[in-house]
């Protein structure tokens, strides 16, 4: 098992769940598949989704819901 | 004849334009001027490559594209601190460097400011619109086919005019650094001054604003200061009911307008020309390239200037070209 960590692509507003409404892409211990959204950064006036780009288990996110995030910032971190 | 040389756009990053210095002259028909929002940083970033100041470049905001070049080209990154690669290995900024046919453009994650712009000796050969060859988004004009580059596009290079400076580097102090946290903003207090309260006109130069997430090219909002309480007033004719309301009047790029007098927003390259909203003064043309590489949360001040202020701080803007031109020629 090798843990790796995910960081922010752009700097924005991290948003764990779709709407204020909806419950969370995705909480720790949950499976996460290639393509999948875990979260969404706002910025500019648009909504840009963070997709898993490697497979593996959701360990811990870094970062709370709506969370002012830097590019490069740690998200969370998946267990493969 | 070879084939016209080109990039293509692989991953487009998140909004990457073409602009040149802009498109001035048109405002009066609200068409906004539009252009790099750090010239400095383009100008830097043309005079590097060999082309001309005005040479249309690429503007990358917070992420940066993937380029496949299908030619030899000189390229020069400038402004954010946004790392090029060239085949996954990293190249410095502010430096002309050679890029071979075939060979991938990418960045990485972005460290300071928050556009970098990309010249390529020749220029973005984009056709001119109403003198210029920036990208108005909003109005689907002018740059490539009137919107930010989108995978697959394939863009054309211009040819070579002068030579290039392949190799150098641009030293720190000739740069303009990212702004800091709490950076000041110098603006000079407007027209409708009076229409605020003597503790609010105290209270937006006292409070630190924090840039909201949604600033852009049209404008950057500010928000976290203390809300602007206004004059009593019966509305004249022409103006709307909300205190903050004026009659229609013109936006100058860099006023500041507050609607319903909660979040400042600075008007900047593809602002509208006019409207119906107080501003509270204007942001100097000095900072305006500075704004252009504000983050989203980052933190500022507006420091009060008068006339002459403005003026002595434009002509220190103009030293800070003087320096680039006798480093490396206008």
């Amino acid at each position: 098992m090798t843990k790796t960590t995910i960081e922010a692509p752009i700097p924005g507003t991290f948003y764990r769940s779709p709407s204020p409404e909806e419950p969370v892409f995705k909480k720790e211990g949950d499976p996460v598949a290639i393509g999948d959204t875990l979260g969404l950064i706002e910025v500019m006036k648009s909504f840009t989704p963070v997709v898993a780009e490697a497979a593996g288990t959701l360990v811990a996110f870094h970062v709370e819901n709506e969370d002012a995030v830097m590019a490069g910032q740690p998200l969370y971190d998946l267990e493969a | 004849m070879a084939d016209a040389a080109m990039f293509e756009v692989v991953k487009p990053g998140l909004a990457t334009t073409v602009q040149d210095l802009g498109r001035p002259g048109y405002y009066h028909l609200g068409l906004p001027i539009s252009g790099a929002m750090d010239r400095f940083a383009l100008i830097a970033a043309n005079r590097l490559v060999g082309n001309p100041d005005g040479a249309a470049g690429l503007e990358a905001v917070f992420l940066g594209p993937v380029l496949k070049f299908s030619a030899d080209a000189v390229v020069a990154v400038t402004g954010a601190t946004m790392p090029p690669k060239l085949d996954g290995a990293e190249q410095p900024l502010w430096t002309a460097f050679q890029i071979f046919a075939g060979q991938e453009l990418s960045f990485g994650y972005l460290k300071a400011g928050a556009r970098a712009y990309i010249a390529i000796a020749g220029g973005v050969d984009v056709p001119e619109v109403h003198g210029s060859r920036s990208t108005y988004a909003l109005g689907g004009l002018g740059g490539f086919e009137g919107r930010a580059l989108q995978s697959g596009d394939q863009v054309k290079i211009g040819a070579p005019t002068g030579p290039s400076k392949l190799g150098v580097t641009i030293p720190e102090d000739v740069r303009r650094a990212a702004p800091a946290s709490g950076t000041l903003l110098r603006a000079m207090p407007g027209l409708y001054w009076h229409r605020i309260t003597e503790e609010s006109q105290g209270s937006f130069f006292e409070d630190t604003w924090t840039v909201a997430p949604e600033a852009d090219r049209i404008g950057y909002r500010f928000k976290g200061g203390r809300a602007l309480d206004f004059v009593p007033r019966k509305p004249p004719f022409g103006a709307g009911s909300d205190p903050s309301n004026i009659v229609d009047s013109c936006y100058p790029y860099g006023s500041i307008q507050v609607p319903g007098g909660t979040e400042p927003i600075v008007l900047h390259r593809d602002a509208v020309s006019g409207g119906g909203y107080f501003m509270v003064g204007t942001v100097i043309s000095a900072d305006m390239d500075l704004i252009g590489q504000l983050q989203p949360h980052q933190p500022v001040r507006f420091e009060s200037i008068d006339m002459e202020g403005a003026l002595a701080a434009r002509r220190e803007e103009r030293a800070r070209l003087d320096r680039l031109g006798e480093f490396i020629g206008a």
